[in-house]
């Protein structure tokens, strides 16, 4: 009853992992980013709020990472593929290589990630059974971050003073990478061909740009969000927020190789 | 295909006998309600090579997974047959799998069972005037709702 592998040619297994490696990365280091919020919180809800969320994304990763152990089939399980790479082998968006900054700076980056992240969960089809079903229990939890951080949004953007104003300054810095998170993965054409995806992520890119000027717009701010790159550049040559990142959360793994925790 | 061992004739060795014992493996956090109630099992098949047991995790990162397997493996134990238990995606666990002894379990235990926030009624004094604090709550699976009738501050499970 184990998830069974299913047979895939050569071309659709390689730009399936690296489409899974790129999607686990991304909710790795973003769930590892926030979850520096436990503790500092700045109300004791969104202490819990920001745990809760944090632990849902490290959840993800680690299915993710689970199917793309199989389809690697290289003897690297979950654990191996998450913490043991050189910082310049992840593969996550350059939006997540920004520190998560101060809570305006970091419900900017949750807004415009979740955003997008749902967007691509939403494109992803049938066309290869063990992620369509990881991707349909994944949404029923993403729904609660999209809900969550657009509250947020709303919530600073309607705020007087400071707090709107290290909101707006915050999605503006963030704005030049935030389509990153929807660059097209190589292979995409094959990827389109087996119905892994069902639409290309141009497309899924320019309906997220239009949502997001949908919810921002009543509030007086005009983003101006890229057209997504494409995924070499938009997932490589990671800033020095990240290298740190990579060195807090290797340590533990890097203080005992081999260890079983 | 339905093996019985000699050493334990007496006992039914089949899905409903798996299922029977399975009601006395509780969530780890929550031990008046069993995973059975929960909506937690999948499926159970028993062969001549043993008992495998699919499992659905509540949420995907759910940490309890680990010891829900554990306990499982343990609590089928005595049949004497080789036991898988294995986690699976392939059904998504809803809310709507908790079964009405689940649901009313839950209430007892002071969590407010799984329903749109409209509809969440307070454990303690049943009251609807109760309020949404944080869709966070302290495990993935539940919220922070506030009664204001009985001022008493309650979890309720998340519909998903």
């Amino acid at each position: 009853m184990t998830t069974a592998v299913i047979a895939l040619e050569p071309r659709v297994s390689a730009a399936l992992a690296e489409f899974l490696l790129s999607m686990a990365d991304d909710e790795f280091v973003i769930g590892f980013s926030d979850s520096e919020w436990t503790g500092i919180a700045p109300i004791l809800e969104e202490d819990v709020a920001m745990s809760s969320i944090a632990q849902d994304e490290l959840g993800h990763a680690r299915a993710l990472y689970e199917l793309l152990a199989t389809v690697l089939d290289d003897g690297r399980d979950a654990d191996a593929l998450a913490y043991d790479r050189e910082p310049e082998a992840y593969r996550h968006a350059r939006l997540l290589d920004h520190g998560r900054g101060d809570w305006a700076t970091t419900i900017a980056r949750r807004f415009l990630y979740d955003t997008a992240d749902a967007a691509r969960l939403a494109s992803i089809g049938e066309g290869w059974a063990p992620l369509a079903d990881l991707v349909a229990k994944i949404r029923r939890e993403e729904r609660y971050h999209v809900m969550h951080f657009t509250i947020w949004a709303d919530r600073l953007a309607r705020a007087d003073g400071d707090a709107r104003a290290r909101f707006v300054a915050a999605l503006e810095m963030l704005a030049p990478d935030a389509s990153t998170v929807l660059a097209p993965p190589e292979g995409e054409a094959a990827l389109l061909a087996v119905g892994i995806l069902t639409r290309p992520m141009a497309e899924v890119a320019a309906d997220w740009r239009t949502d997001v000027a949908r919810t921002l717009g009543p509030l007086g701010i005009q983003l101006a969000l890229e057209p997504a790159a494409n995924s070499g550049p938009a997932r490589t040559g990671h800033s020095d927020a990240f290298r740190w990142l990579w060195g807090e959360f290797t340590s533990v793994r890097r203080s005992e190789p081999g260890a079983t925790w | 295909m339905t093996a019985i061992s000699l050493a334990d004739a007496t006992r039914r060795i089949d899905t409903a006998g798996v299922r029977a014992i399975l009601r006395g493996v509780a969530d780890p956090e929550i031990p008046t309600v069993s995973i059975v109630d929960l909506g937690m099992i999948e499926d159970i098949v028993v062969t001549g090579a043993g008992i495998m047991v699919e499992l659905l995790p509540t949420f995907v990162g759910c940490p309890a997974q680990e010891i829900i397997r554990d306990s499982v493996v343990e609590a089928l134990a005595p049949f004497g047959l080789s036991v898988s238990a294995e986690f699976t995606f392939r059904v998504p666990w809803t809310s709507g799998r908790i079964s009405a002894l689940g649901r009313e379990r839950l209430a007892a235990s002071g969590f407010a069972p799984p329903a749109e926030p409209a509809e969440v009624r307070c454990p303690y004094c049943e009251s609807a005037r109760v309020a949404m604090d944080s869709a966070f709550g302290p495990t993935q699976c539940r919220s922070l709702f506030y009664c204001r009738d009985c001022r008493q501050p309650f979890e309720a499970f998340k519909p998903v």
